[in-house]
């Protein structure tokens, strides 16, 4: 058993509470601490990825409890190439806070940083139900704290609707732990998976409903269509470095979709089948219509970029519901590129924000921008990533997508609303960009005040733009092996046997016949610890 | 006895839901409170309603039936320390908005920030 497998959960957890503890008041230390904290966790996500690319399922069993009793961390292909993902965007959107300043604006940014790393690499590599959900609290709780980072009234208030109604998600959530863990009488993932198989077709009602609830509360935090109206705002008021990490949340509740409704509610179970990705097809594809309409139609920047995350999950998830193979492949290739270029879009919004003085981010003429070519050339970059034009991976990403859904039923819905809300999406970037590059009044007119503020450093901040941007011409070019792994990946996720066998070890566990009286499933719970100690 | 439960719940479930709705933020986290008080009894009652069992097993209890299912116990307990955690998050946050915007309102733009101007 290796023990790595919870080093992305334990060393983010140490050094926030060592940046709470014994570095409160040193921001430089501060600063080398979690940066150096964030480039061991890339090394670490590395090794990893490296470790799950051979297709073995690692499992980690917290304090030695075996499975279905304890809980494990579980990693294969899938967790952790979102583990990577997610360290490599934090090490970039840190290096801009830190750049930019953003970490002096407030206090405990750095610290509040980690524990939401914390919180969103366990979700991915957790392999117990409520577990996911004690993960989705860390992450949710870090996240209210980095939302109002730096205050002001537009953000505090922006972040009471955002905790309010990551309360009623995180409700609804214990409600769907509730009904299922009422029906299977297990919450590991492994564990029910086998158990829902089982589970004779008549008695599935309130499974079904377990099933929906579920993907329900993964779809507040994916942001789906009719559930998305705590995104936009909160995402525009939070500052940018945090808006940027936030680029992974969203996927945070798409993979989570994706694992539970291929390992637990497989395609094979005829309880669920059809219902998720029936509700999940048309819901995404609306998601996507109106994140795209509003890109046209923001009236400021932050809002737009938004709204392209809107969109960015909208398109993902059309590829993730249909269920096949090549659909998620498309769909994690997607996932992989929106994540960076939704990060990118956010920090080149914020240089700019940074650097217009009172106009802000509004789509106002304003007087041009200090360092504009360069800025206006990251925009455009992250314009043509967003928007899935060619050269850059969003393309590719687009490409797969509309290819993989070709021969379905739906085909030409699918193809329709991704390709006329690309065009929208085109459309309101370059209004959005020639509006804030080309459309500025009289420089002159602001000389008088110019010298109190001097343009912030750029820097740093252009580096992780950079690195940003690098990441995505990456994953243009090496397109081809990025795709061989995530079909590994996506033939891992289908074929969920290994997974299962890998979490409950190699023979079946002998589940008891339930007695009479209370529980089902659940004696198991209780019984099983007490013949370990006794053997 | 599973009636009462089952009404308890609900009540409280309509009455959080309701609350949740209105437009002021001090209504809004009751409301949540109470929502969270609902799921918690609700959790219990996932493991089944069990009287005057113990939840440890000592002797033949597995084999007769007679104990209490301890798991959703425990994650009662974990549910309630974390939605105790996040009230009082909330708490904070809806002071916080309050006193830097004058208003109450949980909605953002149109009347809300007209009203709020001095």
């Amino acid at each position: 058993m290796s023990h790595w497998i919870i080093a992305p959960v334990l060393l983010p957890a140490i050094i926030a509470g060592l940046l709470v503890l014994s570095m409160r008041h040193h921001l430089g230390l501060q600063r080398v601490f979690s940066l150096g904290g964030a480039g061991v966790l890339v090394a670490i996500a590395m090794g990893l990825a490296a470790q799950a690319a051979s297709g073995a399922v690692g499992v980690y069993e917290l304090g030695g409890w075996p499975a279905p009793f304890g809980i494990v961390l579980v990693l294969d292909r899938l967790s952790a190439l979102m583990v990577l993902l997610t360290t490599v965007l934090a090490v970039a959107v840190l290096l801009y806070a830190i750049g930019a300043n953003w970490d002096a604006r407030g206090a405990h940014f750095h610290a509040l940083y980690h524990f939401q790393l914390m919180g969103i690499l366990g979700a991915f590599l957790t392999g117990d139900l409520f577990n996911l959900f004690v993960f989705f609290e860390v992450l949710l709780i870090a996240s209210y704290g980095l939302v109002i980072h730096a205050g002001g009234a537009r953000r505090m208030r922006a972040g009471v609707q955002y905790v309010v109604y990551n309360l009623l998600g995180s409700t609804l959530f214990l409600f769907a732990l509730g009904t299922l863990y009422g029906v299977t009488g297990t919450l590991n993932m492994a564990d029910m998976a086998e158990r829902v198989a089982a589970i004779p077709t008549e008695d599935t009602a309130l499974l079904r409903v377990g099933a929906v609830l579920l993907l329900s509360v993964f779809a507040v935090k994916a942001a789906i269509l009719p559930l998305h109206f705590w995104l936009p705002e909160t995402y525009a008021a939070a500052p940018a470095p945090v808006a940027a990490l936030f680029a992974i949340m969203t996927k945070v509740g798409a993979y989570a979709i994706l694992r539970v409704d291929t390992l637990i509610f497989g395609p094979d179970v005829t309880a669920t089948a059809g219902i998720l990705s029936g509700l999940l097809l048309f819901t995404a594809l609306i998601t996507l219509a109106v994140g795209m309409i509003g890109i046209l139609g923001a009236d400021g920047l932050g809002r737009l970029a938004a709204f392209a995350t809107v969109g960015s999950v909208g398109t993902l998830l059309a590829g993730l519901a249909l269920f096949t193979p090549e659909t998620t492949v498309a769909a994690l290739y997607y996932t992989i590129h929106s994540t960076l270029a939704g990060a990118l879009l956010f920090l080149v919004v914020d240089m700019v924000r940074e650097r217009r003085g009172a106009a802000g981010d509004a789509l106002v003429s304003a007087p041009p921008i200090a360092a504009g070519g360069m800025i206006a050339a990251l925009w455009f970059g992250a314009a043509i990533a967003t928007a899935g034009m060619p050269p850059l991976s969003g393309f590719v990403g687009k490409l797969l997508i509309l290819d993989a859904v070709r021969g379905d039923d739906w085909m030409w819905l699918i193809w329709t609303v991704v390709l006329a809300s690309s065009l929208l999406a085109i459309l309101g970037l370059a209004q959005a960009g020639s509006q804030i590059f080309w459309k500025t009044t009289e420089p002159a007119q602001v000389a008088g005040d110019a010298p109190a503020e001097a343009p912030p450093p750029l820097a740093l901040p252009a580096v992780a733009a950079f690195t940003l941007i690098g990441a995505i011409v990456g994953l243009t070019v090496f397109a081809a092996p990025v795709v061989a792994y995530l079909e590994a990946t996506a033939g891992q996720l289908y074929d969920p046997s290994d997974y299962i066998a890998a979490v409950l070890g190699p023979e079946a566990p002998e589940i008891p016949p339930a007695p009479d009286g209370t529980g089902e499933g659940a004696p198991t719970a209780s019984a099983a610890p007490q013949d370990e100690g006794g053997a | 006895m599973e009636l009462l439960v089952a009404i308890a719940i609900g009540v409280m479930t309509a009455a959080g839901i309701y609350l949740v709705l209105r437009q002021r933020t001090f209504p809004a986290i009751l409301g949540v409170a109470l929502l969270s008080y609902a799921v918690n009894v609700f959790l219990f009652t996932s493991g089944r309603l069990a009287l005057d069992m113990p939840p440890v097993l000592v002797g033949d209890e597995y084999a007769t039936g007679t104990y209490a299912d301890p798991l959703p116990q425990a994650l009662v307990l974990t549910a309630i320390v974390i939605s105790f955690g996040m009230t009082a998050v909330v708490v904070l946050m809806a002071l916080g908005a309050y006193l830097s915007s004058r208003t109450d309102r949980s909605d953002i733009g149109g009347e809300a920030e007209s009203e709020a101007r001095p």
